[in-house]
């Protein structure tokens, strides 16, 4: 029997150029870190040592802030139109050089180039389109003049869309009036860089754009700061309950965009080969390093042994692999430290009775890779079904009736996101009506549009990201 | 479906019914992921796998009513040997013609293993009495066809009488038991994707070994949607009976680049073991010219014009 092998089809990645060493950006310039220490970031799908970059602390968190403090000077004194300028310039960049962003992101954090190609770049222009667009416009956008930028903004991104979510934190708040000190996420610093380069390519005024890359400990001090009036984070739930607890008795805005545990609720009267499709795509998507990932799949028990096979079989032909192959549906897991998490709840998942399946492909040596994962037979009880996994692992929980889904569905601390399969327009919204999610998506999933506001409800965070919504995240309302 | 998984071609009706009941499709869904199957990057060594592939899966096709012995003469020579100056491209799997002209396509092909296929059942319309369709279809296997495409009842499908639209697949089966059935849907017509994969599996279970998608006599002939319902039919109707079909897309496909993405949603949705002209058929007039030229450029890294491949 004869079988047809994709050849590589590689994205060539030297279209990028990577200093050796990154310092902190602020006042517009790339400067040295009063640490004087620096932090190596790798490429996860070969252990390549990719640059260096300052590992930030408290007197580099200082410096940001004072940059910012003067950049906050004329950025406060521009109109709407003026700040609209700038991040139009940056949106047209950021398409230009959008195949340099890619193949950064995908080296830098793992994900498969056709994802950072075809959906990350799009998504980040777009955020920036968007938010320029309402600068001039935030009178209108609730019917007040009474809204007033915090000032000073900390921000703190995670590594699963290091681009993406720059710009959905880094837009808003511009556009708002605010400027930001942006500290990246410790594994994913690079597109981060690139970005600040743009900065100073449009000539966004000195200070109104600042950058700290490092651990932790700097994002810890950041918040720490008494002189940043707002942080916004996405990131764990931990962290976030951190961030909320030492803000607790300051005078401080603040958004957290947590973690989530979603479920995937499949009725019998779904599109079957659709919904396959769809729940793939839900916990496949960036090898599952997504919050508001479908990582339970919630299925109605008459179609659970079709369902499951077909599952399976679809997911055998995820490519795992390079993830510059342009074939590569899944790329490497972002760290090893992830990797070892994952690895744990899995392990966990099968000690506590739940059925495993994995696909058969073969993984390359080098860099940290997971097999896309299936658990049946797992009970809502078990730790797989209840915790965030954050990799390419998904439980299958069963219902009988539309009220069992329901109840098992909300049964989480987290709501973030949901989808709903079934034909049957009535029991969508039924459905939507009564899941505790942030959002919710039909007979789809991980649909983003900047115009849709995004967040979650209980331990998932609050706030609103994106949309007429996300404009309040960056406002204070005076009335 | 409470059938025993055992190797049957065909199902009776009340099992079909079964087959068909409830069976939903989500256009946006579908889309997306046939939108993101022609996203594949194939290239070099696998570029050339899959072109080869494709000259051994063209049915060479003319269905006119100008066709004569002499064009029938030219074109089977083609599919015999499609490229002279290089012996490596194969023979394509058949030729098409229609019932008049099966005998002078048999004996030209007679010392080669280029199939004839023919089309009946009133072909394009087949709007006509069973019994004439039965003749029509015997005419053809008298003449020698291999491989007989058959249209199926698109009146009776859209009147809401599948029994019948089956029953005339299963009697044109009967004639049909040495040669090979491709029943055609002329999803075109058929139009919704419900449709399209309702008369898969209406057609399957009526005892087709392949489904083919359009006669090629109207404009919207064959799409990668339509393909991609199909191999989920076949796959179905796999997992219900044991029987693997085979698929036949036709209309409209013309250049490499798309018979490529229609490779990519068999091999992907159905695996390697319908890449073969057992499995699944391109029909065309011009494909293989284009098949062709891409060879050759493998090969040389020159485009040749048309003129240096011969006429079929």
């Amino acid at each position: 029997m004869n079988t047809w092998e994709y050849a590589e089809s590689i994205e060539s990645s030297s279209i990028v150029s990577i200093e050796k060493k990154y310092g902190i950006f602020f006042d517009g310039q790339f400067q040295s870190p009063n640490s004087k220490k620096y932090l190596k970031t790798i490429s996860p799908s070969t252990e390549e040592v990719l640059s260096s970059v300052a590992l930030g602390n408290q007197s580099d968190i200082d410096s940001a802030v004072e940059s910012a403090k003067s950049g906050l000077k004329v950025w406060s004194k521009l109109s709407g139109t003026q700040r609209a300028k700038y991040l139009f310039k940056l949106a047209r960049l950021i398409q230009e050089r959008s195949r340099e962003f890619a193949v950064l992101e995908s080296l830098d954090g793992g994900k498969p180039i056709k994802e950072s190609r075809d959906f990350d770049l799009p998504q980040v222009a777009a955020n920036f389109f968007y938010f320029a667009g309402w600068a001039d416009k935030l009178d209108i956008s609730w019917n007040t003049k009474g809204l007033k930028p915090y000032g000073i903004v900390g921000q703190i991104i995670p590594w699963n869309f290091p681009l993406l979510m720059l710009s959905w934190k880094v837009a808003p708040a511009l556009a708002t009036g605010n400027v930001v000190i942006l500290k990246p996420a410790e594994s994913t610093p690079l597109t981060a860089l690139l970005f600040a380069e743009l900065c100073q390519e449009v000539g966004l005024p000195p200070g109104v754009f600042n950058l700290v890359t490092g651990d932790g400990t700097t994002g810890a001090a950041l918040v720490q700061h008494p002189d940043v009036s707002k942080i916004a984070f996405t990131g764990s739930t931990a962290v976030g309950k951190y961030i909320q607890n030492e803000t607790a008795d300051r005078d401080i805005g603040l958004t957290l965009e947590l973690g989530g545990k979603a479920a995937n609720i499949v009725f019998n009267d779904a599109a079957i080969d659709q919904a396959v499709e769809g729940v793939v795509n839900g916990i496949f998507f960036n090898q599952g390093h997504v919050c508001c990932a479908g990582s339970r799949l919630v299925l109605q028990e008459d179609i659970h042994d079709e369902f499951v096979s077909k599952l399976e079989k679809r997911m055998q032909s995820l490519r795992v692999g390079n993830p510059l192959d342009k074939n590569t549906d899944i790329g490497a897991i972002n760290s090893k430290e992830q990797l070892d998490k994952i690895s744990s709840l899995v392990n966990e998942g099968i000690a506590e009775g739940g059925s495993i399946f994995q696909t058969d492909c073969d993984l390359p040596t080098d860099g940290y890779w997971f097999r896309p994962t299936l658990f049946t037979n797992a009970q809502p009880s078990y730790k797989i079904s209840r915790e965030e996994i954050f990799g390419p692992v998904l439980t299958t929980l069963t219902f009988r009736t539309p009220e069992e889904a329901i109840e098992i569905s909300n049964n989480t601390e987290y709501g973030l996101s949901a989808g709903i399969w079934t034909e049957k327009g009535s029991k969508i919204l039924w459905a939507a009506d009564r899941l505790q999610a942030g959002v919710i998506w039909a007979n789809t999933f991980n649909k983003f549009d900047p115009s849709s506001p995004f967040g979650g409800y209980k331990e998932s965070g609050f706030g609103r990201e994106g949309g007429r919504h996300g404009l309040l995240s960056y406002l204070k309302v005076q009335s | 479906m409470s059938l025993t998984k055992e190797t049957k071609n065909t199902l009776s009706w009340s099992d079909t019914v079964e087959l068909i009941d409830n069976l939903r499709v989500d256009e946006v869904g579908l889309k997306e992921r046939v939108a993101s199957l022609a996203t594949r990057s194939i290239k070099k060594d696998s570029k050339l796998q899959a072109l080869n592939y494709i000259v051994t899966m063209c049915d060479l096709t003319t269905l006119e009513g100008e066709d004569t012995e002499g064009k029938i003469g030219q074109m089977t020579a083609k599919a015999i040997r499609p490229d002279p100056s290089n012996i490596e491209v194969p023979s394509v799997a058949a030729v098409c013609v229609y019932p008049a002209l099966v005998s002078k396509a048999k004996e030209m092909t007679k010392n080669s293993n280029v199939k004839v296929a023919s089309v009946s059942s009133y072909f394009p319309s087949g709007q006509a009495p069973l019994e004439s369709k039965i003749l029509d279809t015997q005419f053809a296997i008298d003449q020698g066809a291999d491989e007989i495409d058959i249209v199926i009842n698109r009146k009776a499908f859209f009147e809401g009488d599948y029994r019948k639209m089956y029953d005339e697949i299963v009697a044109l089966k009967e004639v049909c038991s040495s040669v090979h059935l491709k029943t055609i849907l002329e999803v075109g017509e058929l139009r919704t994707y419900e449709n399209i994969k309702k008369a898969s599996l209406i057609s399957l279970a009526a005892g087709s070994d392949f489904i083919k998608t359009s006669t090629g006599k109207i404009s919207d002939g064959s799409s990668r949607e339509a393909c991609y319902l199909m191999a989920k039919s076949v796959w179905d109707y796999k997992e219900v009976t044991g029987f693997k079909a085979g698929i036949k897309v036709a209309g409209g496909i013309r250049d490499s680049k798309d018979a490529i993405r229609y490779l990519v949603i068999v091999n992907e949705e159905l695996g390697s073991d319908w890449l073969n002209p057992d499995y699944f058929r391109f029909g065309a007039s011009s494909l293989v010219d284009d098949v062709l030229k891409q060879i050759k450029k493998l090969k040389t890294n020159a485009y040749q014009s048309g003129y240096y491949f011969p006429r079929g």
